[in-house]
């Protein structure tokens, strides 16, 4: 049975419409990716999936349970990081987590306990004390997680917890989850970074308008769907234009730059930079980015 | 309009107001000088500066001093402020700037239990102002006792009615400066014209068939009967007056704002 069960979800603000039917099921212990630019319709989703918005078609269950009839005992069982900060800055960093464990019935001793553990975990603990309204966004972010964790979830939602992280920041969380993983936490996360969800998810999907574009495991779908590897030819002249056109390879030209996607193996590279030279070529691996842009396209969402 | 109907509201709207409650605990000691210091200043205005110029005069029989009629009337603006701006201003900004509610309603709360942990507290706070404000104003033996016991369940009943009412503008205004509507046509009109500075008889009788309908006017004239033992069987009227009027808003309010927050 699935940890995470969507069924044709759908969700219309007037006359745009959010999300449009979206089905997939995140297995127990598995990192689950949901990717998608600005506006797909990720936040909407996962709002729905806690009960902050109601939906307008479609079957949600958590654990087995139905979120219409046992949303109270979903909630209790589920740790979700909102995109925008929602820390009390009323409370200390410290305060911010054993407050919130009350929300759930935690014992207040345990809560504290939980509270220093979750400190601890995050790297957190020297500044238990300080007010949430000096703390930097980064750490902002560290403890939004930490909060999400307080009632010991089975399933944590996270909407998009390293964006605007330093580098630092982000290698920590990016350990963390691994870790929350290695507990056997089942994990649900949006991001915009394609690094960070080749790394973490297990599974993901993209969506796009409300719908999914793609399913699957990140590594396989970027070698079925885009290929091996991406050759990226620098101001590319006349005759570079003639000699591709000749091979069988998707090519996508952006400005001045060439973009050639290769199949399997450096065997067309070979041949192409015997004949072009390659000054002006760069080799890489073809990564979820590609894919990403491939299926969503280049043009900025309004 | 259409509404939603209530979710099962449970103890758990006592988590939200155990969270306003140790917010206001750890700032105890600003947020007590008002409650007390304000009676004073109003005891030294009226009682010292106008009182010269009212004198006493006569009330259902009982000769007052101006300082005495105007005592419990500042206890029920007291028990309308303090409700009226926990449930506008500050509940509109842990909704709106906070996103406090946004993070509740991923814990086991509903949003109704929420707002109604928001609604007590703004009752809560009129009940402590109503405390320090009538425990300054007996030092100067303005009340008269056992009566003015009565303050305390009249404080919560009053708390409620205003919280409501500020929670229904909170649910409705589209931002936070709309505010000052209900406060210019609401609460300042209530302030002057519901028998609080002087007695409701010195209007038009039209005005005092308008003053009739503002809850402001009944709190006052219960609170103000409690605390001089100044009964009359009007007060019966009054409490149902009161009693009515929160079983009618408080669900409303809540209605209302889960009507604005999930969509
Ligand atoms: N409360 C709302 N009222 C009206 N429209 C909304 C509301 N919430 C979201 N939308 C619209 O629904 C669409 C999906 O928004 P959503 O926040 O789910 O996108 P997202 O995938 O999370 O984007 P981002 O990556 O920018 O966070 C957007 O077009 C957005 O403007
Ligand atoms: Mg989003």
């Amino acid at each position: 049975m699935p940890i995470l069960q969507v069924d044709s979800l759908r969700k219309s603000y007037g006359s745009l419409t959010a999300v449009d039917g979206i089905t997939f099921a995140v297995e127990k212990g598995e990192c689950y990716g949901l990717l998608g630019p600005n506006g797909a319709g990720k936040t909407t989703t996962i709002r729905m999936l806690y009960g902050y918005t109601p939906r307008d078609a479609g079957r949600l269950q958590l654990f087995g349970l139905d979120i219409d009839e046992q949303l109270r005992q979903i909630k209790s069982r589920i740790g979700v990081c909102q995109q925008e900060d929602s820390l009390d800055p009323d409370l200390s960093v410290r305060q911010n987590l054993v407050g919130f464990a009350r929300y759930f019935s935690i014992p207040q001793t345990v809560a504290e306990q939980r509270a220093d553990e979750l400190l601890q975990f995050f790297a957190l603990t020297s500044r238990a004390s300080d007010n949430v309204r000096v703390l930097s966004g980064g750490l902002k972010r560290r403890l939004m997680l930490a909060r999400a964790l307080v009632n010991a979830p089975e399933l944590v939602i996270l909407d998009e917890p390293t964006t605007g992280l330093d580098p630092q920041s982000r290698q920590l969380l990016w350990q963390k989850l691994a870790e929350l993983k290695e507990q056997g936490i089942t994990i649900l996360l949006t991001t915009h970074y394609m690094e960070e969800a080749e790394r973490l998810c297990d599974r993901l999907v993209i969506v796009d308008h409300g719908q999914i574009l793609v399913e699957g495991e990140p590594a396989k779908l970027v070698r079925e769907q885009v290929g091996q590897s991406v050759l990226e030819i620098a101001a590319p002249d006349a005759e570079i234009l003639d000699i591709l056109k000749k091979e069988d390879c998707r090519v996508e030209t952006l400005g001045k730059r060439l973009l050639v996607y290769l199949q399997d193996g450096d065997e067309l590279f070979l041949r192409l930079t015997r004949q072009l030279g390659t000054a002006n070529c760069t080799l890489r691996p073809a990564s979820l980015e590609d894919l990403f842009l491939k299926l969503t396209g280049r043009e900025l969402r309004e | 309009m259409k509404l939603p109907p209530l979710a099962p509201i449970s103890f758990r709207c006592l988590r939200v107001w155990q969270r306003n409650f140790e917010i206001y605990r750890q700032n105890w000691k600003i947020s007590f000088v008002p409650p007390l210091l304000e009676p004073l200043l109003y005891i030294l205005a009226f009682g010292v500066g106008l009182a010269v110029m009212v004198g006493e005069f006569e009330l259902q029989g009982r000769t007052l001093s101006y300082t005495r009629f105007i005592a419990p009337a500042l206890v029920a603006v007291a028990i309308m402020y303090n409700a009226f701006f926990e449930t506008t201003y500050n509940s509109f900004v842990r909704m709106y700037y906070q996103k406090t509610f946004d993070a509740l309603l991923a814990t086991p709360l509903n949003l109704e239990e929420i707002i109604l942990g928001e609604l007590l507290w703004g009752a809560t706070k009129s009940l402590i102002a109503t405390l320090l404000m009538g425990g300054m104003i007996s030092l100067f033996g303005l009340f008269d006792y056992p009566g003015a016991l009565l303050l305390i369940p009249l404080a919560l009943l009053g708390g409620l009615c205003f919280a409501a009412f500020g929670m229904i503008c909170t649910a409705l205004v589209p931002g936070i400066e709309t505010f000052n509507l209900p406060i210019f046509l609401g609460i300042t009109p209530m302030f002057l014209f519901s028998g609080t500075f002087f007695p409701l008889q010195n209007l038009p009788g039209w005005a005092q068939g308008l003053a009739q309908l503002l809850p402001l006017t009944h709190l006052v004239a219960l609170v103000r009967g409690s605390a001089l033992h100044l009964w009359s069987g009007g007060m019966w009227l009054s409490l149902l007056y009161l009693l009515v009027f929160a079983a009618l808003l408080l669900p409303l309010a809540i209605k209302l704002m889960v009507r604005r927050i999930l969509h």
